[in-house]
């Protein structure tokens, strides 16, 4: 093989997540009671929207946790067969040409020559200051003052071209499978796609998916001879920093949630259904642990990580995986700080419950704790939970960069949003000033957060009973 | 004379909810008239629009979910449905009033009872402050209230309902208004407190001459307020008569089966009548007469074209082909009274044995206070009940609510874990079994509750609920063995087999206590307790469930701790009557003697406060004030404050227990 996969902790927490999900809704498809508010979020046009736009994210995210370390070329083919210690994802497969083209510093978005000037001897011995070419942006251009912006259009053009074809295959392939599940012909499928006429918003989550891919498409395409974001000091590219980032922000966002769900949901439950000292336990742990700073805690966990990595380096095989270790308990600390308010607002909510006759009727019956645990009460805090996963995965994600930002976030060689942000801090000083680096994980981490929270919001209109007109 | 002058006029009020296709038409062509100083009732069950025609006639529908799609409404010359909103503020409190069922929730918690007052007054009159709290303390005292300086300062969570449905008549009647709407006031309140409640409207029409349409669906209220009676069925008026002719010769089919269908001491011993199906929705057209469906004299002309609206005499209207002298009826019988599965009720009182002998059961709250949680004092509950249950009869517990007969179920059950006393069940104590001894023993006691729309998982399906008990107790070897349990239950209970199947929020409120009747059967016990499980349900089908239970308590040899505080219920299914005041029980006996010749003061006021069909403008006993907190009962008899017979000692210590001829027992000093 001239590769070996590598499973990162989070990347298996990753697919385990991905895979509860679809067993979950697997769970739901036959359960009507399930699909119902479901089926309201699939209404909800901006909702829809949103969910079109996670999409994107997580198919890039998902992308980036496939790992795989390549074969080193032998010279001879009975040594034995070695792999490079560098740790690539598929993501980095594909973006090979990114990762490769550094340039010395600072270069602005679509430029041909650095931000900065260099003293350069010409060959006819004379000294100038000038701003030198790049070394890999626009190479192909004899005059880029000149040249550049036709070529910019027309490469985004073909991008967005090869973009709209794709989009066009996908909703032929969307249509036909329409047409084939709801058992009416695709003409009129089209027509009421066309129309929206239909009760899923599929006309809009169209026109999103092909904005997206075209966009998509043009960026990837102008990739190949710009740095369509610019380079931040050392030469890397600034688009390439942005999409290695959002399987961070994924992460952090959903992992911490894996992490918080089991403290909040047993000890909620538990609290609320048994009362008495039980519930005086788990209230006085949390009221302890709310008590506590949370940024402190944090930081107190990773840095003592920190010296434990240092202390023992001969642990981790690569970079790639002390990197991920610090991700991971980044996670873990968040989650633990961070279950309190769930926990809460399920205890309330089960107390409530607690005290409605199904209970009681259940209790009257016999049925074990366990059983009225998991078959009467969870199913009825469900809401309460996937509101407040949906409400706290924007909430994470902006936390991650602000805890970069102060430097206890995830380790400062990894992708993130943070991490640039924290970087570009000092850029913003500079005169003439650095821009493109905080704007551009700005942009993508603000798409991902406001479409979080419309989609939470849809969820929330969805599944909140206070809010539901017919129960 | 004056009073055949018409105060409102409602011409073929229509208005409907949601969208055109799928509109509910709550109120379908309603016509009726109210003249001045009269008391017109409105009278149907659940879901027939009566609530919606009060609100539409003050324009109060929820916007923009409904809407007056069509109609006129006349207060005096004034056509109100034209009226922008800014007019119809003027026409609200001051020519109509509105009193509505929930008085805890019409009151805003955050402002006094007098400021609430004071704003409507000031919203119609402009006052001095000094005179405007003399009027507001004016009005307090006008409903009744006592102290109603004090009572002005106070806060509506201070005040018990039967209170604040009157704070609410009190800011109703602020302005002297013409016309008061009064929608289900007193349903929400007890019966001695329904009785205060009714006895004051009746007091104020009589000083202010106002006119009162009364929205019911108790025909008792009915008998007590009305001068006209309009039968509200599926959002149109089906029949309309002066009282006395109602209550002595209804003609439409429905309001004949509704007589019929009351539970009384009469029916004791044959099933009541009851009138099959439900409610239709009102969300289609209907061709034909609205009752076909359930009617027991239909024929084909009913399904296809709907009745004309036929003057009978006297003011006395029907809207039913039977009495349209223009219709004739294909094959002329008698219309024989609509009776359902007829199968007289067993008497039989085999096995006098007892099944549940319950001794000084108390359960007490504990009221904490403070950093430390101590304890300050307890609500007795219950304190020291004491009664027991033979196998295959009906023990019932009757009292007000608060009195503690819905702890004193759950006491025994072991719900809630009872303070002292005993609990003897098959021999064994129960209030000592723990764990595992104490699951295998819920399978013989079970519990039906009163609300059918909590007391199931709404996420799960039918038969998964009446299967969780099965399971619980292992009843049934296989799931084979059990599902096919399932379908006899289901079956038992009067439920089609495809039920199992389906959520419990796709069935009515009676087919869902249908369906907890076949739950608590399905572990086969031998003593259910019944807490209130018709209060919720329409009269029609409560008949249904009570004749239910009777038959499945004559086939089953079950015996049923029925609680309840509706005594034509208890009339009509218990064999035992016991009666609870503030925790402890003041009288007990067999039904005949307790409700015949009740002793006690208490039990006498209970059952006079009751509305009687039958004898109306009988001697009423009326009960002052509200009954006490159980945190801080009175010393010596509870009662003694409200009775009428008080003397010394009943203040000195609690009364012992007298008996009369054997089991009928009180606890009173008047019989010492």
């Amino acid at each position: 093989m001239p590769f070996t996969p590598v499973v990162l902790t989070t990347d298996a927490l990753l697919f385990l997540l991905l895979a509860a999900a679809g067993g979950y809704a697997w769970y739901a498809r036959r359960r009507e009671h399930l699909r119902a508010p479901w089926r309201q979020v699939a209404r909800s046009r901006l909702g829809m929207m949103a969910a079109v736009v996670l999409c994107a994210y997580l198919l890039v995210g998902i992308a980036d946790s496939f790992h795989l370390r390549l074969r080193i070329a032998q010279p001879d083919a009975q040594a034995a067969v070695r792999y490079s210690p560098e740790v690539l994802s598929l993501l980095d497969l594909a973006t090979g040409h990114l990762r490769d083209a550094v340039e010395k510093t600072y270069s602005a978005p679509f430029a041909a020559t650095l931000y900065v000037r260099e003293t350069v001897t010409t060959p006819d011995g004379t000294v100038a200051r000038v701003y030198p070419r790049l070394r890999h942006a626009a190479t192909h251009l004899d005059d880029p003052e000149r040249q550049r912006l036709g070529d910019v259009l027309a490469t985004a053009a073909t991008g967005a071209l090869q973009g709209i074809a794709l989009w066009a295959l996908a909703v032929a392939l969307l249509l036909y499978g329409l047409a084939r599940s709801g058992r009416a012909r695709w003409r009129t499928v089209l027509r009421q796609v066309a129309r929206d006429e239909l009760a899923v918003p599929w006309r809009l989550m169209l026109i999103t998916a092909g904005v997206l891919i075209a966009g998509a498409f043009m960026l990837a395409n102008l990739s190949f001879t710009y740095h369509v974001f610019g380079t931040d000091k050392v030469g890397q590219d600034v688009f390439y920093q942005t999409v290695k980032s959002i399987r961070t922000g994924l992460l952090i966002g959903t992992l911490t949630t894996l992490v918080m769900l089991p403290f909040a949901v047993l000890l909620g439950l538990v609290a609320g259904y048994f009362g008495r000292w039980v519930d005086d336990l788990i209230q006085y742990l949390y009221t302890t642990l709310n008590s506590i700073p949370g940024v402190l805690l944090i930081a107190a966990g990773i840095l003592s990580l920190q010296v434990y990595m240092a202390n023992h380096p001969q642990r981790f095989e690569s970079f790639a995986e002390s990197a991920d270790l610090r991700l991971l308990f980044l996670c873990l600390i968040l989650g633990v700080t961070s279950w309190t308010g769930l926990c809460r607002l399920l205890r309330g909510e089960t107390l409530k419950l607690r005290e409605l006759e199904y209970v009681q009727a259940a209790t009257a019956f016999g049925v074990r704790h366990l059983g009225i645990l998991t078959r009467h009460l969870l199913p009825n805090v469900m809401h309460v939970v996937f509101i407040t996963v949906a409400l706290d995965f924007s909430g994470l994600v902006l936390a991650e960069a602000v805890l970069s930002y102060v430097g206890i976030g995830v380790d400062p060689s990894m992708n993130s949003w943070g991490n640039m942000i924290n970087q570009a801090r000092l850029e913003m000083a500079r005169e003439p000033v650095v821009w493109w680096s905080l704007l551009a994980a700005f942009t993508f981490m603000f798409a991902l957060v406001l479409a979080a929270n419309l989609l939470a919001d849809a969820i929330r209109d969805a599944f909140d009973p206070r809010l539901r007109s017919v129960p | 004379m004056s009073e055949t002058q018409p105060l409102l006029r409602v011409e073929d009020l229509h208005t409907g909810f949601g969208v055109e296709e799928h509109m509910v038409r709550a109120v379908d062509g309603v016509t009726f008239t109210v003249n001045r100083g009269e008391a017109y009732a409105l009278l149907g069950e659940s879901g027939c629009g009566k609530s919606m025609t009060a609100l539409s006639i003050l324009k109060l529908v929820p916007m923009p979910a409904g809407r007056i799609t069509g109609g006129r409404v006349w207060l005096g010359d004034e056509d109100l449905l034209r009226y922008p909103e800014v007019a119809m503020r003027r026409v609200r409190g001051r020519r109509a009033a509105m009193i509505f069922q929930e008085p805890m929730t019409s009151l805003n918690p955050v402002v006094t009872v007098g400021g609430q007052i004071a704003e409507t007054v000031m919203h119609h009159s402009r006052l001095s402050s000094a005179a405007l709290r003399a009027r507001v303390q004016e009005s307090l005292s006008a409903v009744g209230i006592p102290d109603p300086e004090r009572r002005a300062r106070e806060y509506p969570h201070q005040l018990s309902g039967g209170m604040k449905q009157r704070v609410m008549i009190a800011m109703a009647l602020a302005a002297r208004p013409d016309l008061l709407i009064a929608d289900e006031p007193t349903t929400a309140l007890d019966v001695t407190t329904q009785a205060q409640v009714l006895e004051l409207i009746s007091a104020l029409r009589d000083d202010t001459g106002m006119a009162l349409l009364l929205i019911t669906h108790d025909l008792g209220v009915v008998r007590e307020m009305a001068d006209r009676i309009g039968v509200m069925y599926a959002g149109h008026i089906i029949e309309e008569a002066p009282a006395a002719a109602f209550f002595s010769a209804p003609r439409h089919p429905y309001t004949q089966a509704l007589f019929e269908s009351l539970p009384s001491a009469r029916h004791r011993t044959a099933p009541l009548a009851t009138i099959k199906g439900n409610v239709p929705r009102l969300d289609r057209v209907f061709p034909g007469c609205r009752f076909a469906s359930r009617c027991t004299h239909a024929w084909e002309l009913c399904e296809t074209h709907a009745p004309r609206w036929v003057e009978t005499g006297a003011g006395h209207a029907v809207r039913c082909h039977l009495a349209d002298p223009a219709v004739t009826r294909p094959s002329p019988v008698m219309p024989e009274p609509p009776v359902s599965a007829a199968r007289p009720g067993s008497t039989s009182k085999e096995a006098d044995r007892q099944v549940l002998d319950v001794r000084d059961l108390a359960v007490h709250f504990p009221v904490r206070r403070g950093v430390f949680k101590r304890i300050v004092g307890h609500v007795r509950a219950v304190d020291g009940v004491s009664f027991s249950v033979r196998r295959g009869q009906t023990l019932a517990l009757v009292g007000e609510s608060g009195c503690g007969k819905t702890t004193a179920g759950k006491g025994l059950l072991q719900l809630i874990a009872p303070t002292r006393g005993s609990v003897m069940y098959a021999g064994s104590e129960l209030t000592r079994l723990r764990g595992e001894a104490l699951r295998r023993r819920r399978a013989e006691l079970q519990i039906i509750f009163q609300d059918p729309f909590s007391s199931m998982n709404p996420r799960m399906l039918v038969a998964d609920i009446i299967e969780e008990g099965m399971l619980a107790q292992a009843v049934g070897a296989s799931a084979a063995q059990r599902r096919r349990l399932i379908d006899t239950l289901l079956e038992d209970v009067g439920l089609p087999a495809d039920a199992g199947r389906r959520y419990p929020h796709e069935f009515s409120g009676g087919q869902r206590q249908r369906i907890c009747i076949a739950r608590a059967l399905a572990v086969r016990p031998s003593l259910i307790v019944c807490d209130e499980p018709t209060s919720a349900l329409d009269v029609s089908v409560q008949a249904q469930i009570l004749n239910l239970l009777k038959r499945l308590q004559s086939e089953h040899g079950l015996a049923y701790l029925f609680i309840t505080h509706n005594i034509a219920v208890v009339a009509y299914l218990a064999d035992t009557v016991a009666v609870m005041y503030l925790g402890r029980l003041v009288e007990e006996g067999p039904v005949e003697a307790v409700l015949e010749s009740p002793r006690h003061p208490y039990t006498q006021a209970l059952l006079s406060a009751v509305p009687a069909i039958d004898s109306p403008g009988e001697q009423r006993i009326r009960l002052g004030g509200e009954p006490p907190s159980p945190a801080n009962p009175p010393g010596g008899c509870h009662f003694h404050p409200r009775c009428a017979h008080a003397m010394p000692v009943c203040r000195e210590r609690y009364p012992p227990v007298v008996s009369f001829n054997g089991a009928h027992t009180a606890r009173c000093f008047l019989y010492e």
